[in-house]
């Protein structure tokens, strides 16, 4: 691969600054531009649902009463889970990072439909003005949507769900154009067995995002239909089943934890390379891990229900195929921790969120494991483990996942250097603060403390005050990181080179930030792009 | 913005990001996976529809017998002709006869409005004989309530099904169908039955749906049949007509699911 396009004198001209009107951003078709706005736009909503949790946690802190009535505590869960879920984390990675990276990565010019991408920015807006009113209505039924007790509250449920449908329509069109994007637009050879592990994973999720989310859709719909006409298929008094209801979601609603997760694990496949200076171990096993994990994840739904009722028939299939997730899970942890095995390691801020990813995601697989074994599922369903496991997954997968693509890659979007002992100091805060705020939790969902409750007995409180705390560490640590990194964006001198850590991958071997066009001509491949071991020159830094 | 499409009559469009024969193969690619949306879509109706037609068999026939079997047949045949056309508009864009183009979804999309024209006859049908949901009808309220008493059968013992008072479910108000053609003293006993409602409630969800998705693609169709007027279609270029038709035939398909399980319980 030559870095000719890094090489051409292109001016100052980049994808920022060639047109600069607000105009111009709003009326964009350019993948580059469409994911920074979705970036300040989820960004938006994980500030508002982190000041949410910080809320509940601030509540939490003692026993009995304090500052919150019971009801206002259960808008408030709901306000944390459905802007976390629908708003913050689904979009997440792939419409940001995959948004902006995906036509880089393959050496394309744009995604393969520019305006529809357009189109899944502005139904996500519509979905998210929607959902923030049914929020402040506001809605208590948690993020689930549970019938028939979301059939009968008199809070905002039709508004909601309303806003889920939209919002899920965006999800099912960028999933879409992700597929074709990869089917059609990789550059002359780039081959299936060429392609960036993002890229594989971000195909993964696209699959998962396209076929799963259909059905919760209509779910959702169904739903609406209900409150307003009757119809009777979930409330057990029309004769209906609310189990129908929870299998109907988690059809959907296991598959989209893979949609957070999946992308993430692609961007610490790309960064533990880098940073190793080694070859990817196993490189073809972690594509095929991402396929693997997104198949098996549609088979597995009802390990949310091994209480709700089912069959013991089905609650063991249910069971022994989670059990297969952790398979093609494990390969991927094995083939990463494989990678740093001798290798050059530089303790770099992305290196340092990866490494907390794998940590953190080990701790979340293996309690996932707990939760999927039957006998042990009866005592611990719906206590505090579960939301304990559930956050190392998301928050200490997904969203460090983002965290760390947003450092690596920060030099590519936006041509500045972030300050790195900012960045370092933020890290530990993150770091540090996330395991004080779950890992009492684990403790707490053992010794019985149920989910949901807005008041406890005594003898927890000391579990409680050591989270409420860490989740205020986590909380600076999160926001000394994102303001480092807008205030470099918008301040630092530091300009970034085209390809600050030496990588090997596409999407570096264009100007920092890229052309509007991403290449000046056309890349043409040669090998994949983690061949590191031979010396690159000028070293790694 | 340079990926701005122009569009020359004849050519394909010519968008920055890709060669045309790419963008050919990635439209379909794209359209058959919103088509697997769709299925998907409709699979939650029918996966409902399935199973409560197994567990309340009784209700769902004697429900399905309120509708006329031979509007249903009607609309199968005038779908499947209108499909047909379209799959010979599709042909016509491929030989670059834009007026035959036109002509044919002319007809494809008339075929949609006689089946929305039919389906307007059974449901006003159903509102007279007051088979249509909603919450507020109370002079019916009070009759529901009265001959809810022994409305309990033998159909199915599902647990969920449990007794509930007088009018207790009435808090959505389904009207009795009292003056419903043909039904014996047991089937108007069923009537007032949950389930009964159930499936038209299935009914209602599964056809609107249908419906809605045959006004979407008389639209799209109406479009391609203006591109056609404009002579845009050539040998090198028929991409729309070939989706529009594709989603025609998704709509179809679907209908010919719908027409024997809503219709033809037995």
């Amino acid at each position: 691969m030559s870095e000719h396009a890094a090489a051409a004198d292109h001016g100052n001209l980049n994808y920022l600054n060639h047109e600069t009107t607000l105009w111009s951003w709003l009326s964009t078709v350019d993948h580059k531009r469409i994911g920074i706005m979705y970036l300040f736009t989820i960004t938006i909503f994980f500030i508002v649902g982190g000041i949410a949790a910080l809320t509940m946690r601030m509540e939490l802190a003692s026993a009995g009463p304090d500052f919150l009535t019971p009801d206002q505590y259960n808008v408030l869960f709901t306000l944390h889970g459905a802007i976390m879920i629908f708003l913050f984390i689904v979009p997440g990675i792939p419409a940001t990072m995959g948004n902006f990276l995906l036509p880089l990565m393959i050496g394309a010019k744009d995604v393969a439909f520019p305006r529809l991408n357009l189109l899944s920015y502005y139904i996500y807006v519509v979905g998210a003005i929607m959902a923030l009113f049914a929020l402040l209505n506001p809605i208590d039924t948690g993020w689930t949507f549970y019938a028939p007790y979301s059939t009968q509250t008199k809070s905002a449920v039709i508004l909601m769900t309303g806003a889920a449908f939209v919002l899920g329509f965006s999800s099912i069109l960028t999933g879409l154009n992700f597929v074709v994007t990869v089917h059609r637009l990789r550059c002359p050879g780039m081959t299936w067995d060429r392609l960036p592990v993002f890229v594989w994973a971000l195909y993964a999720t696209a699959v998962i995002q396209t076929l799963a989310t259909p059905v919760v859709g209509m779910t959702l719909l169904l739903l609406i239909m209900e409150r307003w006409l009757g119809v009777g298929i979930f409330d057990p008094k029309m004769g209906g089943d609310p189990v129908l209801f929870e299998h109907f979601f988690w059809f959907y609603s296991h598959p989209v934890v893979y949609i957070m997760v999946l992308p993430a694990f692609g961007v610490v496949g790309e960064i533990i390379p880098v940073f190793s200076r080694k070859p990817l171990f196993g490189y073809k096993m972690v594509c095929y891990a991402s396929l693997a994990i997104a198949l098996v994840g549609f088979l597995v739904w009802a390990h949310h229900m091994l209480v709700a009722g089912i069959s013991d028939t089905s609650a063991i299939y249910f069971s022994v195929i989670t059990f297969g997730v952790a398979i093609p899970t494990a390969v991927k942890v094995f083939n990463w921790v494989s990678t740093m095995y001798k290798g050059s390691i530089s303790f770099d801020t992305p290196m340092l969120y990866a490494m907390a990813f794998i940590f953190l995601f080990m701790i979340a697989g293996t309690t996932g494991v707990y939760l999927a074994t039957l006998a042990v599922d009866v005592f611990y369903h719906d206590t505090y483990f579960v939301v304990a496991h559930f956050h190392y997954t998301i928050q200490g997968g997904a969203v460090i996942g983002l965290i760390a693509a947003l450092h690596f890659w920060f030099p590519k979007m936006t041509g500045k250097m972030y300050n790195e002992h900012i960045a370092k100091i933020a890290f530990v805060l993150v770091f540090v603060g996330f395991n004080l705020t779950f890992l009492p939790q684990f403790v707490l969902g053992m010794e019985g403390m149920p989910r949901r409750y807005f008041d406890y007995l005594p003898e927890f409180q000391s579990m409680h005050r050591l989270s409420t705390v860490g989740a205020l560490v986590n909380g600076f640590g999160y926001t000394f990181a994102l303001l480092n990194l807008l205030f470099a964006w918008i301040f630092s001198k530091r300009k970034a080179s085209a390809n600050p850590y030496h990588s090997l991958s596409l999407e570096w071997q264009t100007q920092s930030p890229p052309i509007h066009d991403n290449f000046v001509e056309t890349p043409t491949v040669t090998d994949y792009p983690y061949g590191y071991g031979t010396p690159v020159e000028g070293g790694a830094h | 913005m340079n990926s701005a499409v122009e569009t020359i009559p004849g050519e394909p469009p010519h968008a920055h990001h890709w060669t045309s024969v790419n963008a050919y193969h990635g439209a379909k690619l794209g359209m058959w996976l919103f088509l697997a949306t769709e299925i998907l879509l409709f699979s939650v109706l029918f996966t409902s529809f399935a199973i409560y037609r197994f567990l309340y068999l009784g209700e769902f026939h004697s429900a399905s017998l309120q509708l006329d079997w031979r509007m249903g047949a009607t609309n199968t045949a005038v779908l499947i002709i209108s499909s047909f056309t379209a799959a010979l508009a599709m042909d016509a864009a491929q030989h670059g006869n834009n007026k035959r183009v036109r002509n044919l979804l002319l007809f494809t999309v008339a075929c949609g409005g006689i089946f929305l024209v039919v389906k307007y006859f059974e449901y006003s049908h159903k509102y007279d004989i007051g088979l249509f949901p909603g919450r507020t009808c109370p002079e019916v309220h009070a009759d529901a309530a009265s001959g809810h008493g022994d409305s309990h059968h033998g159909e199915s013992d599902h647990g969920a099904k449990a007794d509930h008072g007088g009018g207790h479910h009435q808090e959505f108000c389904w009207p009795t169908g009292d003056n419903a053609l043909g039904l014996s003293d047991a089937q108007k006993e069923m009537l007032v039955s949950n389930n009964y409602k159930m499936y038209f409630g299935l009914y209602y969800c599964m056809t609107g749906l249908h419906a809605l998705h045959v006004i979407i693609g008389m639209a799209v169709l109406s479009w391609v049949c203006l591109l056609a007027s404009r002579g845009r279609f050539s040998e090198k270029y028929y991409t729309p007509v070939e989706l529009g038709a594709l989603y025609w035939h998704l709509v179809d398909l679907i209908w010919i699911y719908l027409f024997p399980l809503l219709y033809l319980v037995d």
